[in-house]
């Protein structure tokens, strides 16, 4: 859907993007991660058209980006807002016709969302009189109206309730599901898994990471499990000849242990090694969250890029 | 392109619906009819108000008689000597008032006024005027000329000046209705542009900080935006110019037939006229009239339209920049400081310079620079400009136009978004000099 290469953006006294190539696959949804400050937002506007990158290029559906396909994104940027003093059919009305949409066209939408969302009666109002959580929802709905093939949203559940953040991410995967290509920037990881597909993960300008996230998850198992056992004293026994490395004594529960397999090793060599001392009850594969992915590689750069 | 009329059509009808817009239509015009005569009801209480009371002490023992009380002054022969006047006049309110005059009044030409606080403008020279008719009258019988006739000598000149066109032909006209015309412009294209321009940066402001211009930039490119709002709000002021001008001249056509049937017209102007010819006034008010037709009404509006719209186009650009830059109103005065000063210098200007030599160099100069020309040239032109100039320096200031545009879009762009820190002229440089 989106092939972006070698992107570099800079600014008067900083670098925003530096060399960062990411591939969007057509009808997924995509994680864009990173922390504050890492040029999400940059990066984002450039896909945008709002801003040019200073070299490199993009390719939307194997075109060269260009105006036309501004019709196509749908963006819900995380600085956002509407005009306070305008009602919002017409406001949303205008917004429409922005994008390309004719009059009739755009009132039949947003009557179908508004009945979708049941928000009907807000047409007549104005912004001002909405809560924050309602204001996202009549934003969301006006992201959405043109049906782009690709949506951008910068942190769409900032200001949700939990009942709408459910529901706003269900029309999310519904979206998805109809065809649309989703492009979610967060550094809220605990939505991360649930959602997405694929992800990149920016670091001080720089991709750090990228890839489907099933892969990202495999590639850092480090053969850490934990092992639910009974033996005569109470205690695993301990690692003959390197192993396995015992990572946590004191778990939850006196009963198991958390261990990690020497990398030249596997598990099976392991329960060969202890099977005559304990009985295994379970045994648990420790697969990293996206959030502690997330954290390491973070650290990681941040240690290899200390100074600015 | 049809996006740029989507946002023109947005700005302008968000405007003109609002029930501010219709007050400000309907409540300006009376608003400044109140004020004038509010000043003018002021002025004309606060001289009625000067009334004095006059102590004279006349050494000369002459004078004190012949000089007459007025609704404004009383004058009062003291029988005091001055000591003892300036001590009761202490306990005495602050319209009390000592005129010393002395035995050598004639010769030095000079007498003392003592006020209890400062004197009264009006109150001095009503005391100067008697006094120097007193003197004159003096001076006369000294001279052994019969007073009588010479106030019976009639040395008023009237001038009527004609001004001879490029046709050869001379045309009456007046400085005074040149002059009146000239600051009457003066000040509507300064309020004017000032008006909108600075509504075109509320309405900047008020999109960077709702926060909804990110949506509106990733749809349009910021300049459309940019020059969308221009456009919106600039015909958001010539409607309401229109609407001022269509409503005053309906309101003038109103009070003609109301007065009309009220009173026989015809019977009351043949009885002004009378009073007019008795007063020996009628030849100055036929000339009036004259002049009045005379001035040029189609081309002054024309100009004024084409000027206020580019002095408009050109102050709003800028604006529109100033606004990308801030975050809020209070914000953008050090911005707006530097920018308007040439229009209120043009403005000062108009008042002095501009209207005492319309065609020296000084006016000539300001009437084509661009920043200054809305104004400037507008002052001019009532008192005659050269087609030529006036084609030129509105060349001139459509260049500025665009030129501001450019520049004014080269911040705006980056401008818009950008938070939370208050940039210096430096930084506004530096983004103009970014690339796109």
């Amino acid at each position: 859907m989106l092939e972006i290469r070698h992107i570099v953006k800079q600014y008067a006294n900083h670098t925003a993007l530096d060399d960062v190539s990411i591939t969007v696959p057509k009808g997924k949804i995509f994680g864009l991660l990173g922390p504050n400050g890492a040029g999400k937002t940059s990066l984002i506007r450039i896909i945008n058209q709002i801003t040019a990158p200073d070299s490199g290029e993009i390719y939307f559906d194997g075109e060269a980006l260009n105006a036309s396909h501004i019709a196509r994104i749908g963006y819900l940027p995380e600085e956002r807002g509407l005009y306070k003093k305008m009602k919002i059919g017409d406001q949303m009305i205008y917004l429409a016709q922005l994008k390309g949409l004719s009059k009739e066209e755009a009132k039949n939408r947003i009557s179908f969302w508004f009945e979708k969302l049941n928000i009907e009666s807000w047409w007549d109002k104005k912004i001002e009189d909405l809560s924050k959580g309602m204001q996202q929802k009549v934003q969301f709905v006006a992201t959405v109206l043109h049906e782009p093939d690709l949506i951008i949203l910068d942190e769409p559940f900032s200001g949700f309730d939990p009942v709408n953040t459910q529901v706003i991410q269900n029309e999310i995967l519904e979206l998805n599901e109809r065809g649309a290509t989703i492009i979610y920037s967060t550094h809220r990881m605990e939505s991360v898994e649930a959602l997405c597909d694929h992800i990149a993960l920016i670091n001080r300008s720089k991709l750090v990471l990228q890839g489907a996230v099933k892969s990202i998850k495999d590639e850092y198992r480090n053969q850490t499990y934990r092992i639910y056992f009974h033996s005569e004293n109470g205690q695993f026994p301990s690692s003959e000849a390197g192993l396995w490395q015992q990572l946590e004594s004191k778990g939850d529960s006196s009963d198991s242990v958390v261990i990690q397999v020497d990398p030249a090793h596997t598990l099976n060599q392991v329960l060969t090694a202890v099977i005559d001392q304990v009985e295994i009850h379970q045994i648990l594969e420790i697969v990293p969250s996206m959030h502690d992915i997330f954290i390491d590689q973070v650290t990681v750069t941040n240690q290899a890029l200390p100074s600015s | 392109m049809s996006k740029i009329l989507l946002i023109i059509q947005r700005e302008y009808l968000s405007r003109v619906k609002k029930k501010s817009f219709l007050l400000m239509t309907f409540l300006v015009p009376l608003f400044f009819i109140g004020l004038y005569a509010g000043v003018f009801f002021l002025t004309k209480k606060s001289f009625e108000d000067t009334k004095g009371l006059v102590y004279v002490i006349d050494q000369t023992g002459e004078i004190a008689s012949h000089l007459e009380s007025s609704d404004n002054i009383r004058f009062t022969e003291s029988t005091l000597d001055l000591d003892a006047q300036i001590k009761e006049m202490q306990d005495m309110d602050h319209s009390t008032n000592i005129l010393m005059i002395p035995t050598d009044f004639y010769q030095s030409q000079h007498v003392e006024l003592l006020s209890s606080g400062k004197p009264n403008i009006t109150l001095k020279s009503e005391v100067e005027n008697q006094l120097e008719d007193l003197l004159l009258e003096y001076q006369y019988t000294e001279l052994g000329i019969d007073s009588e006739t010479i106030r019976n000598i009639d040395s008023n000149v009237r001038t009527s000046t004609k001004e001879i066109t490029e046709t050869g032909e001379a045309k009456d006209s007046d400085t005074r209705i040149a002059m009146g015309i000239a600051m009457g412009l003066s000040i509507l294209i300064y309020l004017s542009v000032f008006l909108y321009g600075a509504q075109v940066m509320r309405g900047v402001i008020e999109e960077k900080s709702n926060r909804i211009i990110e949506v509106i930039v990733s749809s349009v490119r910021p300049f459309q935006l940019m020059l969308g709002k221009i456009v919106g709000i600039g015909l958001v002021g010539v409607t309401q110019f229109l609407l001022w001008v269509i409503l005053s001249v309906s309101l003038a056509a109103l009070a003609g037939s109301f007065f009309a049937g009220e009173i026989d017209v015809q019977q009351q102007l043949s009885q002004q006229q009378e009073i007019l010819e008795e007063s020996g006034s009628a030849g100055m008010i036929t000339e009036l009239s004259g002049m009045l037709a005379n001035v040029n009404f189609t081309e002054i509006f024309v100009c004024f339209f084409l000027f206020f719209i580019g002095g408009y186009l050109l102050y709003s650009a800028l604006f529109a920049a100033v606004g990308s830059a801030v975050d809020s109103e209070t914000e953008a005065n050090q911005f707006t400081m530097p920018i308007t000063m040439p229009l209120l210098l043009a403005y000062i200007l108009s008042f002095g310079v501009l209207i005492n030599d319309p065609h020296g160099t000084i006016a000539t100069w300001l009437s084509f620079i661009p920043l200054t020309s809305p104004i400037a040239m507008l002052v001019r032109i009532p008192f005659g400009v050269p087609v030529w100039q006036i084609a030129l320096s509105f060349a001139i200031l459509v260049a500025g136009f665009v030129f501001a545009t450019w520049v004014a879009a080269r911040i705006y762009r980056v401008g818009i978004l950008m938070y939370g820190k208050k940039p210096t002229l430096r930084e506004l440089i530096k983004w103009f000099n970014y690339k796109n």
